[in-house]
């Protein structure tokens, strides 16, 4: 994984510096809170519901050991012992000191890590595919593009004070695994004819109030033009996003109201006069960095299947596991959802556990999903017996990756100022009816996510099952939606009717699973009866 | 505590800048003033005659003054470059790399305040014609030198 | 009632104007009326408050003070799922005030 040299460390550590300053500012009183606010967000430090909210960057979900370590140690020293693992492979600390946050974050730079842009109307941290080098299906490792990306965008002097948020992903597989194109720009390398790489451009995605699939305004971009054409497609945003409206200021609204055409129209004319402009890193910097993601040295002949002997084990290797490029490896997933529990958390001794992992059987790589549970991306599978076992001692053992327990939730009003209702609370309902229930296996791939509000942090436009919580009269309401997919055949699910409380949702969730279980036809998930008989079968079974 | 700040060593415009309305019916001016909504390419035509352009922050969360001095600079505009308005001594460096050589904030920075920030970034790591060399081309160039 | 809440600058800890300080339990809070403004304007200049709003409350049978609204009611208690970091970890019904 990519390693810092000289300059991206003192980068890194001008930054503590800089806001170790501008803390003291602030409590100085040099600084009101309407000037703090935006220098602490590009920080990453919120203001939440019950105290300071640090969000800090992995950038492209890629942690080491070391960083894993660090990560525990910093949520028992500054925090109350456990981290939040986020929709964007980041993770979150809740109870955090404005006083302390500067040591927080000189303690992230002694591990090459940091919290710069996780907050504000900035370029924020690059998300990617959690299998990346890992995975057969990739035409080739996404990380350095993101890696030269993140360089690029950080503390990229002309686009700090953007309409709004603006966030990307880079992906290099037909199999979308990082919500490509639901990002303010979705990138997927591909190769062309000719056999180069290059980039497919998809912009105007997003969740949100008005979530919208990017189009793809262009179908290759050339390695040696990423960043330019990065750079072009954000100067445009960046001079002609509405700043009228914070509700429409997002880039998918000006590609929506201009229109693909003639956004894009806009962006070729940009990018043909930003090529003139030598702000392009050469190719050997693409080189450089693309040697860090080299493959680690895999051993070879090693036997490729897994002793089955144990049940519990059997069922955590067929729902856990994917199959890796090299043979006798596997890609192994630590779930982060326990039944009952708080999804994407975990504790200090849990990350440590993690980390450990991560060290003696993973080539000292762990990832971060979007889907908030933890990757060990390269693991023999003759090793796969011992993991499981201390995944189990450490409650980390759930067998339910993409199941309907496999839950993704935003935190909800339980943390978050924004949130109009409790996410978690009903993702502990459901896990805890469907773990009861035993239905969970049955019901195979089925994604579900919360949001505690219309932000749509917990991706609920994109679950097969998708709730949103709202606030009506004071008391939290749940609405359903139904058929939306964050993959390759992303789709945006629909509203059934009217919302139900926490217990109500609970059951409509149940009577929507009922209906697939009913109606499936052989080899259907869930999203594929929905999309063959559609929402009226559902809508019957729900309100009846 | 400071009202300008100036990076030139040019005796500063005495002429107040216009608008860019004002600009278009009144050619000869050689000072002239940008709103966030004005388009900092059409003045690219008269640079020649322009030895200020002001760029207001009417609030400091409006970033598009940014890429309108890019703009100009990127287009060949040596004359001075005025960040004015709700500008935040946090901004100072940032503005700098996009071509801002001279600053008249509203609300006048402190000197420590001011010189913290401009020295505060080491190297950069993008190339936005302010003439620093980014981090790629020094890595790069200390490989090719051994 | 109306209440006055906000977070201590320094440690981010949810607090309620108590008539001469901020104190981070809410029974402790005291109508503030019509002064909810100046009070909040001059806490904030001295630092002493960050973010500081009034809320809609009523003093319930027992003495104590509930926020009108559930938000503020999870801000005076803890995350309802993390029972152990409310500041009620040993009241098994503390949940069941908030809803």
């Amino acid at each position: 994984m990519y390693r810092y040299d000289h300059y991206d460390q003192a980068m890194v550590d001008s930054r503590v510096e800089e806001f170790r300053d501008q803390t003291r500012r602030r409590l100085e009183g040099k600084l009101s809170e309407d000037q703090f606010k935006p220098l602490r967000l590009q920080n990453g430090l919120y203001l939440q519901l019950h105290a300071y909210m640090l969000r800090v960057a992995i950038p492209y979900g890629t942690l080491s050991g070391a960083q894993m370590h660090a990560l525990a140690d910093i949520a028992g020293k500054y925090d109350r012992g456990y981290g939040h693992f986020t929709t964007r492979q980041n993770i979150q600390y809740n109870w955090i000191k404005l006083e302390e946050a500067p040591d927080l974050l000189a303690d992230l730079a002694r591990v090459e890590m940091h919290a710069i842009q996780t907050s504000g109307n900035c370029i924020r941290n690059i998300s990617s595919d959690q299998y990346a080098g890992a995975i057969a299906d990739e035409i080739i490792d996404p990380r350095p593009y993101a890696e030269l990306l993140r360089q690029w965008s950080s503390f990229h002097p002309e686009f700090l004070a953007l309409p709004r948020k603006f966030k990307i992903a880079v992906i290099a597989s037909q199999t979308d695994r990082a919500a490509m194109k639901l990002h303010d720009i979705g990138i997927r390398m591909v190769r062309n004819d000719a056999g180069e790489i290059g980039a497919a451009f998809y912009v105007g995605g997003g969740m949100g109030r008005t979530p919208m699939i990017a189009p793809c305004i262009r179908e290759f971009v050339p390695v040696d033009q990423l960043i330019t054409y990065s750079e072009a497609c954000l100067r445009v945003y960046n001079r002609y996003g509405r700043r009228d409206n914070k509700y429409k200021a997002r880039i998918k609204i000006l590609v929506h109201e201009l229109g693909r055409e003639e956004y894009t129209r806009q962006v070729e004319e940009e990018f043909a006069h930003l090529l003139t402009q030598g702000i392009e890193p050469p190719l050997a910097e693409l080189e450089r960095i693309a040697t860090f993601f080299a493959d680690p040295p895999f051993e070879t002949g090693l036997a490729d299947d897994a002793v089955r002997s144990d049940p519990g084990f059997a069922l955590w290797l067929d729902r856990n596991t994917l199959p890796h490029k090299q043979p006798g490896y596997a890609i192994a997933v630590i779930s982060l959802k326990p039944v009952g529990g708080i999804p994407g958390d975990a504790s200090v001794e849990q990350m440590h556990l993690m980390a450990d992992l991560a060290m003696r059987y993973s080539f000292d790589e762990c990832r971060v999903t979007h889907a908030q549970n933890i990757v060990l991306p390269h693991v023999r599978k003759a090793d796969l017996f011992a993991i499981w076992q201390q995944l189990e001692a450490a409650g980390l053992g759930a067998a339910n990756l993409d199941t309907v327990e496999d839950i993704i939730a935003c935190p909800g009003l339980d943390y978050c100022s924004l949130a109009n209702a409790r996410s978690i609370p009903v993702a502990q309902k459901i896990s805890r009816r469907f773990a009861d229930t035993g239905k969970t296996a049955e019901l195979g791939e089925l994604k579900l996510k919360i949001s505690g509000c219309i932000n749509a942090c917990g991706h609920h436009h994109a679950g097969h099952i998708g709730i949103l919580g709202v606030d009506r009269k004071g008391t939290e309401n749940y609405q359903l939606l139904l058929g939306g997919s964050e993959g390759d055949d992303t789709s945006l699910g629909k509203i059934t009717g009217p919302g139900f409380d926490e217990d109500g949702i609970v059951d409509a969730v149940e009577r929507a699973t009922d209906v697939y279980l009913a109606r499936r036809r052989e080899g259907e998930r869930f999203l594929d009866t929905y999309r063959r008989v559609g929402i009226d079968a559902f809508k019957e079974a729900i309100y009846g | 505590m400071v009202e300008l700040l100036r990076f030139r060593e040019d005796e500063p415009v005495a002429d107040p800048a216009v608008t860019v309305d004002a600009f278009s019916d009144q050619s000869n001016a050689s000072a002239v003033r940008l709103e966030p909504g004005d388009d900092a390419r059409d003045l690219l035509p008269f640079l020649d005659q322009l030895r200020l352009v002001e760029i207001n922050f009417p609030s400091f969360g409006d970033g598009r003054g940014y890429s309108a001095a890019r703009i100009l600079r990127e287009a060949g505009f040596d004359g001075e470059l005025r960040a004015v308005g709700d500008v935040l001594v946090d901004q100072l460096s940032h503005m700098r790399r996009c071509g801002f050589d001279s600053f008249a904030p509203e609300k006048p920075f402190s000197p420590a305040d001011a010189q913290a920030a401009l020295s505060r970034w080491p190297q950069v790591y993008q190339a936005t014609g302010d003439g620093r060399r980014p981090i790629w081309a020094l890595r790069h160039d200390a490989q090719s030198n051994g | 009632m109306k209440i006055l809440t906000g977070n201590d600058l320094k440690s981010g800890a949810v607090t309620w104007w108590t008539g001469y300080d901020w104190s981070i339990h809410v029974e402790d809070a005291v109508d503030v009326g019509d002064e909810a403004d100046a009070i909040a304007a001059r806490e904030e200049g001295a630092r002493r408050v960050n973010a500081p709003y009034a809320i809609d409350a009523e003093r319930d049978a027992n003495g104590g003070v509930r926020p009108a609204h559930i938000k503020d009611r999870i801000r005076a208690l803890g995350p309802t799922v993390r029972p152990d970091l409310t500041l009620k970890p040993a009241d098994p019904e503390a949940g069941n005030w908030v809803i």
